[in-house]
């Protein structure tokens, strides 16, 4: 084939083909090569049936070929019909394996061997090209079946089927596979995370119906671990468990085909598994004359897609002024700023300033900025204020901001230029810790929590600078000390995050070691052997550290560290730990204070061990029974001690006549060990799970540390599923009851506690229909004199309690473990 | 322990992490100044020479007879303090350590009131209430000490509603067992099922005793059965099974219902006698005045 066209497209989904079409609109000439033999090998993969969304809405469509939202035949059709009218010249079965030569004289050489020569090419291959692999042992041996894609739900009868990812493609094919109860397979998703930050909500959503009505089983926090005949063993938040499985689906997301486009003379923006090229605006890649659109280029929607097709040939053809079908909705946000830049130039100012988004591709910018919200700030103005509720994310494109004292004077810790602040709403959704005030005249942006997690989840590097800024703001915070950022670098240079299992150790007594560990997330114990057994030392919670013990003498563990709850920790390398405690005495003399505490611990333990063997052991089982029940990941728990409980359930009528008639704890329920019962009440957990899908974002972390559902509840009823303990209840709140006095001279009303659900309904106002919402123990937060269920025990049964405060050894010396 | 960040500061409320019962309250600091009361009132009665002999008319009867009073009337507020679940820092549990140690004291302070006086009126009627208020105190007392461990060893981790559950399902699966039986037989599990299991009234309920429970009877008929075999399987087999697992159940659950009954059958006592006892004292206080 001598001559040479104009532009080659290489891929034949939503954006090659849109390109391809406009080529043909503008008569420019051109070769659209696929793969496959039909077009848009993705999209033809879909399940049959798929309803496609068009998102997102607010997006006009800039294309030659039509797309809305639909069922996938019909898009398919009309995609065949309209590429076939605008005389697209489509070479199907011409897969391109490497690309020479440079602008204006490409060379394209196909698997058959065929050479196209092209003076432009767009590559728009998609990311599809290779999913990543399951990796775990047993995947020749089980016997189980791995594959990873699903063409054909109806294929499959009376399996045990596991998908393993619950990125949008993973939930799709659950929800396939599930549809037909006739076909009697077993489904299960497993999703690594607690959140579905990955899906489309409209998709989660479905996923969360086919949970309630029993047809999908829905485990989060879970992966697989190994695979062995007739069964696939997972790592859960509490420990190994154990499945059925003849089949595993694994929907891993997938990588860009990376070599292909690397051997093209294409860089890309970092080294990291998921990163994408490196684009200009115009999608032109470091390779002059080739250009990359679609998915590959990062941005996976398909009227993305288009929209790109339709600009880069506008592009290629000259018109480098045109602006994206997204550029009226961005220049919106940045119309109301003191300072006047075109959108590019603000993207570009807020990329290079921002930190944590310097890894971001000009596209990714443009996506997640339709999401945020951009804002100026004159000097002294206060961004928020302590307490305010709020998960969102702050960069500081420029300025920098304090945090004030509530005097108006500064605390002295400024954040600057560049850097971020709320990021403790990524974690838990706690209200803001402190009230935060620029100092200069600023620009800042706010992105939400979920287009955050979002893009920490899609752009390694943001998750890699939102964890750095985190984990020194951490130390700083914990340590204390008078230590300057600057101080830490030695350290934070050593840090390295790990996640750690439920039960996992993350060191044992006796082996060698002197790294420090800081425990992000979760909690751990201390163990100790004494005389062959393993004696519960103490119970340590997120936002402390251990492991520092061992850096003054020969650096043999003396204590066994484990995972109470699944945790992640900070790893830091003991010699650059030590550097720094000999560089600063004020933070040494702190630490060795409390090295000094917890060996003084380990001694007194090991004496009372031999006089008083079945008090430790008793006390050791006790605190491992509470940490297997949840406590280790508690902040506040409810503990009934049976010693002393009457049965009156004054607790229950307590909690139900202080918030609106309905109580929030049952009394009854829940497991007992020895002389401890631990009802069913909230523990308000340090990472509440009940948070992960709320649609309103209506639970929030309280002043007093109370994990609370706000009135945006909709009673989607997400938490309740969510929650490992079964504490929240779905309820109508009751109508008023009579006073006590009307109830105990006359006989009025259904008398103290929670009446009954007969009377509510016989007593209901009529005509007014009250939803059912989420309730919950918001652990008394704004009562003065703290949670009415304690209060109101006549025995003093009933006790609230920190872990931290209640598993400690201390207790042993007050006798009563 | 390892080192601590600082936690966030709690508003209004004092975290307890060691604990201990309303009868060690703040190490007995109620029993003490109940002992102290009745110390003090004993000896100013041993010293204080009231002519002609002592009685509720002398200034130490009105003081004591006031104090009686009044602290008959708070000891009463325990009932409100209960129910009405107001904001501030109050603890039921210091109520109840008050209440119970200040009751006690109520023995010395009126009887000491009454100067050993007694007669067949109101104001004897009123001292034997109030004794029989304290009396089923203390049993009440006794209850709250002994039965809760074996109320929660008897429940192990079942509550109440999963206990009635249990037994509900029970009779739906002899009531199935019952299809093939013949007449006789359906006779014989109707006796189980028509029960009323809790039935037979409190004295049943706090001894735990039924005597005429049917599943027990159904039980001894099934067994006395003469249609049994003692080698091949009958369908009186599976009858028996599932007889014998409403027996174990209906007395795990029985147990639990009489444990509870056990620990508050005493407050029928003690709170309709304290109005008795507040109605008499109010006759007592006015006839006193009245005839004086
Ligand atoms: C299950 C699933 C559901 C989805 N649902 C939606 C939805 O509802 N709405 C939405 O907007 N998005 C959805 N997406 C995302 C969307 O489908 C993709 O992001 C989009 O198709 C990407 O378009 P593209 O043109 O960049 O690449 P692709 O559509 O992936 O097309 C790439 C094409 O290139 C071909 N090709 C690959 N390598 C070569 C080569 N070397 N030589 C020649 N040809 C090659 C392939 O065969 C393919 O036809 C979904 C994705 C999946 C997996
Ligand atoms: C004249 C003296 C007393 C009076 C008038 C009195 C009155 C009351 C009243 C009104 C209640 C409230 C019951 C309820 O509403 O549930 C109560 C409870 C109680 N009383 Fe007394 N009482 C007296 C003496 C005593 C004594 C001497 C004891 C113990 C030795 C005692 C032990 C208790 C106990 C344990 C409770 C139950 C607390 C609870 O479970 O809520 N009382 N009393
Ligand atoms: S509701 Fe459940 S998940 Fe949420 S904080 Fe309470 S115990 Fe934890
Ligand atoms: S702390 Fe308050 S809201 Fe929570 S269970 Fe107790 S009484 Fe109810
Ligand atoms: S109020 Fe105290 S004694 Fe009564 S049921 Fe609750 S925990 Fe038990």
């Amino acid at each position: 084939m001598a001559d040479t066209y104009r532009i080659a497209i290489v891929g034949s989904g939503p954006a090659g083909m849109s390109a391809a079409a406009h080529a043909a609109k503008l008569g420019i000439s051109h070769v659209l090569l696929e793969k496959t033999d039909h077009l848009s090998d993705t999209i033809f993969k879909y399940q049959k049936g798929k309803h496609v969304m068009a998102t997102p809405s607010q997006l006009v469509l800039r294309s030659d070929v039509d797309f809305d939202a639909g069922k996938r035949e019909k898009i398919l059709g009309i995609w065949d019909e309209q590429t076939a009218a605008h005389k697209v010249n489509v070479r199907f079965n011409s897969e391109v394996k490497a690309i020479t030569g440079q602008k204006g004289a490409f060379v394209l050489t196909l698997t058959d061997k065929t050479e196209i020569r092209a003076e432009t090419i767009i590559l728009a291959i998609g990311t599809q090209g290779n999913p990543n692999l399951l990796r775990a042992p047993g995947i020749e041996t089980s016997g189980i079946h791995v594959q990873y894609q699903l063409d054909d739900p109806g294929e499959y009868v009376d399996e045990h089927i596991t998908v393993v990812g619950s990125g949008d493609a993973g939930i799709e094919n659950a929800l396939g596979l599930a549809q037909d109860v006739a076909q009697g397979n077993i489904v299960t998703i497993l999703n690594r995370g607690a959140d579905f930050s990955r899906a489309k909500g409209a998709n989660v959503k479905l996923l969360m119906q086919a949970r309630d009505e029993g047809r999908i089983n829905v485990m989060t926090d879970t992966s697989p671990n190994r695979l062995e005949a007739g069964h696939l063993v997972l790592d859960t938040r509490d420990g190994e468990a154990r499945i059925r499985c003849d089949r595993v689906i694994a929907r891993m997301g997938s990588a860009a085909p990376r070599k292909f486009i690397e051997e093209c003379g294409i860089e890309f923006t970092s080294p990291d598994r998921e990163a994408f090229p490196t684009l200009s605006p115009q999608f032109e890649t470091t390779n002059a004359g080739i250009y990359v659109i679609g998915a590959l280029a990062g941005y996976p929607l398909i009227k993305h897609c288009m929209n790109q097709g339709y600009d880069v040939v506008e592009f290629i053809n000259g018109n480098t002024a045109l602006k994206p079908a997204d550029e009226p909705i961005l220049e919106g946000k940045f119309v109301n700023l003191p300072v006047k830049k075109s959108v590019d130039e603000w993207l570009e100012f807020i990329r290079t300033n921002v930190q944590i988004l310097n890894d971001l591709s000009p596209l990714q910018m443009r996506e997640f900025m339709l999401d945020s919200e951009v804002r100026y700030y004159g000097k002294n103005d206060i961004i928020f204020e302590k307490n305010a509720p709020g998960s969102s994310l702050f960069c500081i494109a420029q300025g920098s901001v304090d945090i004030p004292l509530p005097d108006g004077r500064s605390t002295g810790i400024v954040i600057p230029e560049g850097s971020i602040f709320g990021e403790v709403g990524l974690v838990s959704g706690r209200r803001r810790g402190s009230t935060i005030r620029s100092i200069a005249e600023t620009i800042v942006v706010e992105i939400p929590r979920n287009a955050i997690l979002k893009l920490m989840a899609s752009v390694p590097g943001v998750k890699r600078a939102v964890t750095r800024i985190s984990t020194e703001r951490q130390l700083l915070q914990m340590w204390q000390s008078g230590l300057q950022p600057a101080d830490l670098a030695e350290v934070l240079e050593t840090a390295e995050i790990k996640g750690v299992r439920a039960g996992e150790a993350i060191f044992r007594e006796g082996e060698e070691g002197n790294d420090v560990y800081v425990i992000r997330s979760g909690s751990v114990v201390v163990e100790k052997s004494i005389g062959g057994k393993p004696v519960f030392l103490s119970y340590v919670p997120a936002g402390n550290y251990v492991g520092e013990l061992e850096l003054f003498d020969n650096g043999i563990r003396k204590q066994t560290v484990r995972a109470a709850v699944k945790s992640e920790v900070i790893k830091l390398g003991g010699e650059a730990f030590r550097r720094l405690l000999e560089a600063k005495p004020e933070f040494f003399a702190r630490a060795k204070v409390a090295i000094g505490e917890r060996e003084d611990l380990a001694s007194f333990i090991e004496a009372k061990k031999d006089s008083f063997a079945t008090v430790v052991d008793m006390y050791s089982s006790v605190a491992n029974f509470l940490v297997d029940n949840g406590v280790g990941e508690a902040t506040d728990v409810l503990l009934i001690d049976e010693n002393l409980c009457v049965g009156c359930d004054n607790c229950e009528k307590a909690c139900a006549d202080s918030h609106e008639g309905i109580s929030r704890l049952d009394r009854e329920a829940g497991r007992t060990f020895a002389h401890l019962h631990v009802p069913t009440s909230c523990r308000h957990c340090e990472h509440p799970h009940c948070m992960a899908d709320c649609p309103p974002t209506a639970i929030h972390r309280g002043q007093d540390g109370e994990v609370y559902i706000d009135d945006t509840c909709i009673g989607c009823g997400n938490c309740q599923r969510n929650c490992p303990y079964g504490v929240i209840r779905m309820e109508k709140e009751p109508p008023r009851k009579p006073s006590l006095w009307k109830w105990f001279l006359f006989g009025q009303g259904p008398g103290p506690g929670e009446p009954s659900h007969d009377w509510a309904y016989a007593n209901a106002t009529p005509g007014v229909e009250k939803a059912k919402r989420a309730v919950k123990c918001d652990m008394c937060s704004g009562i003065e004199g703290g949670p009415s269920c304690v209060r109101a025990c006549p025995t003093g049964a009933a006790i609230r309690v920190a872990p931290e405060e209640f598993l400690t050894v201390a207790r042993l010396q007050r006798d009563d473990a | 322990m390892a080192s601590k960040s600082l936690r966030q500061a709690t508003t209004g409320r004092e975290r307890a992490s060691e604990h201990e019962g309303f009868l060690r309250y703040q190490s007995y600091k109620w029993l003490k100044i109940a002992l102290g009361i009745s110390a003090v009132a004993l000896l100013i009665y041993a010293f204080n020479d009231v002519q002609p002999k002592p009685n509720g008319g002398s200034i130490y009867g009105y003081t004591t007879g006031t104090i009686g009073v009044l602290l008959i009337l708070w000891l009463t507020m325990l009932g409100v303090r209960k129910r009405a679940i107001t904001p501030g820092r109050w603890s039921l549990k210091s109520w109840t350590s008050a209440h119970v140690y200040l009751g006690l004291s109520l023995i010395v302070i009126a009887t000491l009131h009454t100067g050993f006086d007694f007669g067949w009126n109101v104001h004897t009627l009123a001292y034997a209430l109030m004794m029989i208020v304290i009396a089923s105190g203390v049993f009440g007392i006794a209850t709250y000490a002994m039965l809760p461990q074996a109320l929660s060893a008897n429940r192990g981790e079942t509550t109440q509603v999963q206990m009635l559950d249990n037994l509900r399902m029970i009779d739906r699966q002899l009531n199935e067992a019952a299809q093939p039986l013949d007449a006789e037989g359906a006779a014989i599990v109707r006796m189980a099922l028509d029960d009323d299991p809790f039935g037979g009234g409190l004295i049943a309920r706090l001894t735990g005793h039924y005597r005429k429970c049917g599943t027990r009877a159904a039980l001894a008929a099934v067994r006395a059965h003469p249609g049994r075999k003692e080698a091949a399987a009958d369908p009186y087999d599976h009858v028996e099974v599932l007889l014998e697992r409403k027996r174990s159940s209906l007395s795990r659950i029985r147990k639990h219902l009489r444990l509870k009954a056990l620990l508050e059958v005493w407050l029928y006592l003690h709170i309709p006698l304290t109005f008795a006892l507040i109605a008499a004292l109010f006759v007592h206080i006015v006839s006193v005045f009245y005839y004086w």
